[in-house]
């Protein structure tokens, strides 16, 4: 219990006082129970206060201290160092909002304002007299970081967190890196090729020592936590022998006469089943689909040299300190009969028509007709206000058109028609839509309750839509193509990523980060930072912003050896808690476990993983759990000092004589300041004399004295015959 | 058994405050929109950590409502979150009735980062529902005669 604690009342210029009358809240709580100082200060944030506040902690021996001003958010870590700098334990601070939870939404209301201000102070007050002390949990930090995903976003800040000097280890499902980008041919909105990109950055990647990429590999278990996390990966084998003839892989790439499924081509077309995505796909070794070679002896034996089918799946451990995910999207595919998709033979969705673009030659052809009309219909399985997918993709506007415009440049005579709900072009990408309706592309604005009808009449397809630029006038358009515009879904990995490191997952279904916009990377795991599409929608170069916003948040973890992490968490009464699982159940993070004391069971608490939400707080049936700094005491006792009668003195000056005023004021003065009036009395005094008459501490005079001053009680007139010391007369009497 | 002169006491028990519900309240406060000063907020980390004992708390200490901020969908602890809180909030009830608490002096509502107007306006509509309600000191009584 707290006995000795100091209040401060900010004015914050006049923000809080023209509304609240803090001189006077400053004066009702010097008669608190346990509030040894209180005042009003003009600005609580200042240096001068702040110094002032670190005297008083020493000078009146404050085992605690309350500031009354603006919201946490603000000045929460200010004050937690003000009570360090004085010796305090910072959990011993109590910061309450009378700023923007009292005087500002109640600018209306002076009195009541105040009144509301006493009872926030005095629930901070009675709660900061249960505080308990509580020591930042510190943990070392191994100096190495695990990127999971090995897109544009997770290459580059792999590279930028290798060249700050950290051990990289980067984990790519796929056996090629690059992610989505290279399925297309080149981007928006410089047109870039993108294997070009992918392979400068691949290039990069290899040129630092201290990144070691794994590719075909999985994470399969993930132990320990922030600083120090032990992850178990899975490689599968490429089944190529790295030792064989490289002429002989390559003649094998060229010449597999046995086919399969092209992943990397959306199914557009077949692949050898000794292959790359794409002749530049990095690293540049093959893969053989093995199980398929099987099905064909004399193939297998034609390559028995370059393969080896005793590869097996190699498990690797390692330590990072900290862990960045950018595990990416994938792309929403339409249900079947969705605008046709499956049902018309000529229904594509975005992706795969840009593989077939790029597949494509002198003339766009497909399934055996040339295609010379295509209809692009927008915010496919994005913007539902419906469905699951209830947000917009953000790239998929701007994509589509991209797109038109480069067939359009591929194939002069091409018609393009744009079926929309809205043109989500922005910033500088909207110049392409300029570009694109200059160059005579048809855009036809439809709304999510009327969307387009797409039919196969045996010849083409037939898309019929209301066009609501044009008063709804329903249209028929004829066209060979139909394009999906298909937006950005989750990745299904997403939820055994989750399930291994924790991360909470959204009603969107992509990672949560704690806040959108002031803790974008950031996931209530400590040390698990999320960048790029797994957080949401995003275009390349919104990825790359993020992931190298999280990839310097990491860095920042690294570099400090150390870490310091904040010691609210769950404590378990070790004496009423008798082990009945219910809070391990609960846990998301598995932060709780069982544990065996003498003989009795109960739960332990590992508060390097503790998020400190609480969850397992309510659900004890003994009540055994409590959250630092949010214990039952401290809660209930801030309800108490909310309800109690708040007893305010009524101003009015009409009727009180000043001289009655200042008597009031004495009243309220510390014994001290009263003691120091009465020495000085209607003489005047330096600051030895006082402090042998008072047989107090020179210093203490010193300091009283000069709040005194401060206040305008006294005020100095004059220095003694030595001049060495000031006389101070009492102001005002 | 309204009154017109009654202005309820409200606890607002706040949640995932650091991170959504709190600096949405502070936003109102920032946009000066006014709401009943009678109105006191508890921030605590996730709305699913709160006790029901508090709540109860509340109540006997006074406190004619109690107002629950949750992240819903959004929380950043849990995906969980608004199944746990309605199951605390379930709870508190069955525990509001066996004082004689009426249970529609609870209730909870998302509140965002940015749900200025939103909180403000629920502040308004709940404290118009408690003034209806009348004192809690009414609920026992009530209770009893109905």
């Amino acid at each position: 219990m707290k006995e000795r604690i100091g209040v401060y009342i900010c004015h914050c210029g006049g923000n809080i006082s023209d509304y609240v009358d803090v001189e006077e809240l400053g004066r009702m709580f010097h008669k608190e129970d346990g509030v040894v100082v209180s005042k009003d200060v003009m600005f609580a944030c200042a240096d001068s206060n702040q110094k002032e506040m670190v005297e008083d902690i020493k000078n009146f021996n404050l085992d605690a201290i309350v500031v009354a001003s603006c919201s946490p958010k603000l000045h929460l870590h200010t004050f937690r160092n003000v009570a360090s700098r004085g010796g305090l334990n910072p959990a011993n601070y109590v910061q309450v909002n009378v700023r923007e939870q009292c005087s500002w939404p109640h600018s209306d209301n002076p009195r009541e304002a105040t009144i509301k201000a006493a009872g926030l102070i005095r629930a901070g007050i009675k709660r900061v007299s249960h505080s308990q002390g509580l020591d930042n949990i510190e943990l070392t930090v191994k100096k190495s970081a695990l990127v999971i995903g090995a897109g544009v976003s997770g290459m580059k800040a792999a590279i930028d967190l290798a060249r700050l000097g950290n051990e990289v280890y980067l984990v790519e499902k796929d056996f090629f890196v690059g992610g989505h980008i290279v399925q297309q041919e080149s981007l928006f909105t410089t047109g870039e090729n993108s294997k070009e990109i992918v392979l400068k950055l691949y290039k990069e990647l290899k040129s630092h020592r201290n990144i070691t990429l794994f590719t075909g590999a999985t994470i399969e278990k993930v132990t320990g936590s922030l600083g120090n996390f032990h992850i178990d990966i899975k490689i599968r084998p490429r089944y190529i022998n790295t030792k064989a003839n490289y002429d002989l892989v390559v003649k094998a790439l060229n010449e597999c006469p046995v086919y399969v499924e092209d992943e990397f081509n959306l199914g557009l077309v077949k692949r050898r089943a000794i292959y790359k995505n794409y002749p530049d796909a990095m690293p540049n070794i093959p893969v053989a689909d093995i199980e398929v070679l099987k099905s064909s002896p004399e193939t297998m034996l034609k390559y028995a040299d370059i393969l080896d089918i005793n590869q097996q799946d190699e498990l690797l451990s390692f330590i990072a300190g900290g862990v960045l995910v950018t595990t990416g999207f994938d792309s929403y595919m339409p249900n079947s009969g969705e605008y046709g998709y499956k049902s018309s033979p000529y229904v594509l969705t975005l992706p795969e028509f840009n593989r077939l673009t790029e597949l494509s030659g002198n003339k766009l052809v497909y399934k055996n007709r040339e295609i010379k009309s295509v209809a692009y219909i927008y915010c496919v399985g994005s913007r539902q206000s419906k469905g699951e997918n209830r947000y917009c993709s953000r790239s998929c506007c701007t994509s589509a058109i991209f797109s038109s415009l480069n067939i359009k440049e591929k194939y002069k005579e091409i018609i393009s028609y744009h079926l929309f709900r809205d043109i989500r072009t922005y910033g500088k990408q909207e110049t392409l839509y300029e570009k694109s309706s200059a160059q005579g592309d048809i855009y036809i604005r439809f709304e999510e309750k009327e969307p387009p009808v797409v039919e196969f009449n045996g010849k083409s397809n037939i898309i019929k839509v209301k066009d609501y630029l044009s008063a709804k006038m329903e249209l028929e358009i004829e066209a060979d193509m139909v394009v999906l515009v298909t937006g950005m879904v989750s990745r299904k990995e997403s939820a055994n990523i989750s399930e291994k490191f924790k991360i909470p997952i959204g009603s969107d279904r992509f990672f949560n980060e704690i806040h959108p916009k002031l803790k974008p990377v950031e996931t209530v795991i400590k040390g698990v930072y999320i960048g790029g599409c797994c957080q949401g929608p995003k275009n390349i170069s919104e990825s790359v912003q993020s992931s190298l916003s999280a990839a310097a948040k990491i860095n920042a973890l690294l570099k400090s050896g150390t870490v310091s992490i904040d010691p609210v968490t769950a404590v378990i009464n070790e004496d009423v808690c008798s082990w009945c699982g219910k809070c391990e159940i609960v846990c998301d993070y598995t932060a709780i476990k069982e544990r065996d004391i003498n003989g009795k069971k109960i739960a332990m608490v590992n508060k390097a993983i503790c998020t400190g939400c609480g969850i397992c707080a309510p659900i004890c049936p003994v009540n055994a759990i409590e959250i630092a700094q949010y214990s039952d005491l401290e809660i209930e006792s801030m309800i108490d000092g909310f309800i109690q009668k708040i007893e305010l003195e009524v101003k009015d000056e009409s009727k009180e004589s000043k001289e009655e005023t200042e008597v009031l004021k004495m009243k309220e003065y510390p014994q001290l300041w009263k003691d120091i009036i009465q020495k000085i009395g209607e003489s005047k005094k330096t600051i030895p004399q006082l402090s042998r008459e008072l047989s107090c501490k020179s210093e203490i005079v010193t300091y009283n004295l000069m709040t005194m001053n401060k206040y305008g009680i006294v005020t100095a007139e004059g220095m003694d015959e030595d001049e060495a010391y000031y006389y101070y007369k009492v102001k005002n009497r | 058994m309204s009154n017109e002169n009654f202005k309820p006491k409200i606890l607002v028990f706040f949640f995932s405050t650091d991170k959504i519900s709190d600096p949405g309240i502070d936003q109102a406060g920032l946009r000066k929109l006014h709401y009943s000063p009678a109105v006191y907020v508890i921030s605590l980390p996730c709305s699913s950590g709160i006790k029901p004992r508090w709540i109860l708390h509340a109540f006997k200490r006074g406190f004619d409502g109690v107002f629950i901020a949750a992240d819903g969908h959004e929380c950043s602890f849990s995906p969980k979150c608004e199944e746990h809180t309605n199951r605390i909030i379930e709870e508190s009830q069955v525990l509001m009735k066996a004082n004689n608490i009426s249970p529609k002096r609870i209730r909870m509502a998302a509140i965002c980062s940015v749900c200025a107007e939103p909180f403000a306006n629920h502040m308004d509509n709940f404290t118009k529902i408690l003034a209806g309600l009348g004192d809690i000191s009414l609920d026992k009584n009530q209770l009893q005669n109905s």
